[in-house]
């Protein structure tokens, strides 16, 4: 079992949007027949790992960066009772409220009730992954209110009846045709014969489609980057202007924040300002930042509400070896690298937080119930590792998922008197290469099996397991002898 | 109890009685290496590097510059800009058009407090010379004036210029979107044009 030093508080709310109806593996298959999605998202992964990699080439100091990180944050955590009352101290000081929520519920039913009392029959929202897994949007349909996502990838998503599928960019899995579909069904006013798939006419479509929008609203709904406890200073990280929009022109803004994005001082911000657009979108600094001290007046919003939320925080942050997770300042580093996200996407994670990431909070914040599809997660990964090198906050996410695995195995042992297919297997490795005649034997019988290869495929359909290993993978060539033969051969037997 | 109560109580539990709060080590670099000259020729390599026009006035035309890229139509300014960067026909934000008013102006005039060459970001901090946030906002073309004495290498030695509980817009090129495809498109919410006049 994880070692709960301190009491952890409740799981999230089961309302959350942080479990899919399916285990991953299932999900995962579904996926994995998509090739359109396939190849929109390898694509996409492998432009943005490409940006990100020039840009953090460009920095001397960027392990120093990523070592800070880790240890303010790591630091904050130790220390947020302390700083949470900080933060709501500076807040109120500057003329905000602050409102604290146990659960999604809560912060939902605080959102509402702020909403009503402005009499808003809709809200704009700023792209905000609390706000996702809290279902915000659901809460404040329920209500009679129109939430209108005003990030361009969000709105796409929205429009389409979907969910988002990467935490950067939701709409990672929808080519142009199709947005440009979407657009056509759902925006008024638009001509299908003047509007071409352009991303740039799909972008001006979306402009004018928000800007109305913008200018009627009064009250917008936000989530938030960093919160620092010393200035009471709340940052939102975007590229549109979107975000500057909501922030600056409705009358009322609410911005929901989970406990862990609170910093101890501004000056922790210079570090952070830099870890994340290099890790994110691959830019030396994104198009717009913004930070706001409670009001300002005459100067954007004239009425603030910081929502302080937990929905199972207090449950991760109870493990000190699961803490880490809390680190995280949602780059999205983490997925592009992924070799699993890549050929999944984010759907197959059930939970808004998809990616190596997402298979290590998403069970963390709900539970390991033994039945619940978020069990799976912390298989959905080969631990290759790569997720780890690209965290600017070095979070150690192979060695959390090793551990939740070896958690889930031991609190769920009795549904797993049957030996798995992958024990099975590595009981057998373990037994061909105790022996090194055993081994040359199977090396050397490995090849024959080539015979039954066609094209990286099995001549004829294999049984499970191995035909699940086959299904989303091509067996390699293998070469003409095996390296023992190799050896043997080029340097004499002397093995 | 009250959620307040409750959710610290919750998170003072989590931690435990021990919780140790390790030193952030802050060995990564704070200041930068280059001259004066070196900062202006990095921060307009960035600016060009995103498409932001630049405009040198160093040689002191400030007026003269922002005459030669203003727009026809109404153009509000700062109030705190100095009388003699004004080209004359500009007029003065007094904090009462709304949102729509705004959206209605050809384009505005700010001043900025800082600048961060490495990265090529612009500081407004809602003072008199950067104006309120959604003057630089709304209308379409933003011209910004950018005083050479106030631009910096590095993002620490940037910030460490602000004064933080101002509201603060950190502008690192034009407002642009990589939703479709990963294709960057420029010009989705923010001012489409951005004029960067060095004095
Ligand atoms: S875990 Fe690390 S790499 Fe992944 S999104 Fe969070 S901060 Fe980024």
């Amino acid at each position: 079992m994880s070692t709960f030093l301190g009491m952890p508080g409740p799981p999230a709310s089961p309302d959350s949007d942080l479990t899919g109806t399916r285990p991953f593996p299932a999900a995962a298959r579904d996926a994995l027949g998509n090739s359109r999605l396939r190849r929109n998202l390898s694509n996409a992964t492998g432009i943005i790992r490409g940006k990100r990699a020039n840009v953090v080439g460009e920095v001397a100091d960027w392990e120093e960066l990523r070592e800070a990180g880790a240890a303010i944050k790591a630091s904050a955590l130790a220390r947020l009772p302390a700083l949470l009352e900080q933060l709501e101290e500076q807040v109120t000081a500057r003329g905000g409220v602050v409102h604290w929520a146990r659960d999604a519920d809560e912060a939902n039913r605080i959102v509402v009730d702020l909403a009503r009392a402005k009499d808003a029959t809709e809200v704009v929202k700023v792209k905000s992954m609390a706000t996702q897994e809290i279902a915000l949007n659901e809460a404040l349909e329920a209500a009679g209110i129109t939430p209108i996502e005003t990030d361009l990838a969000e709105l796409i998503v929205q429009l389409a009846h979907d969910k988002p599928s990467h935490i950067l960019v939701p709409a990672i899995h929808r080519g142009r045709a199709e947005i440009r579909e979407i657009f056509l069904k759902r925006m008024p006013g638009l001509d299908p014969d003047l509007l071409t798939d352009e991303p740039a006419q799909l972008a001006a479509a979306a402009r004018a489609y928000l800007r109305e929008a913008f200018l009627r609203a009064k009250v917008a709904v936000s989530g938030a980057n960093f919160g620092v406890a010393e200035t009471g200073t709340l940052t939102v990280v975007e590229s549109e202007g979107n975000g500057r929009m909501c922030l600056t022109l409705p009358e009322t803004l609410i911005t929901v924040m989970g406990i862990e994005k609170v910093l101890p001082t501004w000056r922790d911000l210079e570090v952070f300002l830099q870890l994340l657009p290099r890790s994110s979108t691959g830019e030396r600094m994104n198009p717009y930042t913004s930070t706001w001290t409670g009001i300002t007046p005459g100067d954007g919003p004239q009425e603030f509400h910081l929502v302080l939320l937990d929905n199972g925080r207090t449950r991760v942050l109870a493990d000190p070896d699961g803490r880490s997770a809390l680190h995280c300042i949602r780059c999205s580093a983490c997925l592009n690298v992924c070799p699993v996200y890549e050929r999944t996407g984010g759907h197959a994670y059930g939970s808004v937080y998809p990616g190596p990431i997402g298979a290590i909070l998403s069970p963390q914040l709900t539970g390991m119930t033994g039945d619940s599809p978020n069990d799976s997660l912390p298989y959905a990964s080969s631990l290759c590792g790569a997720c780890e090198e690209v965290c600017p906050v070095k979070i150690p996410i192979p060695a959390q998922l090793v551990r939740l695995r070896a958690e889930h195995t031991e609190a769920h042992a009795d549904s797993h008197r049957i030996p798995s297919p992958e024990a099975a297997s590595m009981r057998a490795a373990a037994w061909i290469m105790k022996d090194a005649k055993r081994f040359a034997r199977a090396g050397r019988s490995a090849r024959l099996s080539r015979r039954g290869m066609r094209r990286g495929r099995p001549a004829i359909p294999l049984p499970p397991p191995l035909s699940g290993w086959v299904a989303s993978r091509d067996v390699p060539d293998l070469p003409d002898e095996t390296f023992r033969e190799w050896w043997a051969r080029t340097r004499g037997d002397r093995s | 109890m009250s959620a307040r109560d409750e959710v610290l109580r919750r998170v003072r539990d989590a931690l435990g009685p021990d919780a140790v709060a390790p030193e952030a080590p802050r060995t990564y670099a704070t200041t930068g290496s280059l001259t004066a000259a070196e900062r202006v020729d990095l921060l307009v390599d960035r600016l060009v590097d995103y498409r932001a026009a630049v405009v040198d006035a160093r040689d002191g035309g400030v007026a003269a510059a922002l005459r030669s890229v203003l727009p026809q139509g109404q153009v509000l300014h700062a109030p705190g800009l100095p009388q003699d960067w004004l080209p004359g026909g500009t007029e003065p934000d007094d904090g009462t058009p709304g949102p729509r008013e705004l959206d209605t102006i050809a384009g505005v005039v700010t001043g900025s407090v800082t600048a961060i060459a490495l990265t090529g970001t612009i500081v407004l901090d809602g003072s008199p010379l950067c104006g309120r946030r959604s003057l630089s906002l709304v209308p379409d073309l933003h011209v910004c004036i950018v005083r050479t004495q106030d631009i910096v290498e590095t993002v620490p030695e940037g910030l460490a210029r602000l004064e933080p509980t101002r509201p603060l817009t950190l502008i690192s090129g034009p407002s642009a979107t990589s939703d479709i495809e990963l294709n960057r498109v420029e010009g989705v919410h923010g001012p489409r044009t951005l004029i960067v006049v060095l004095v």
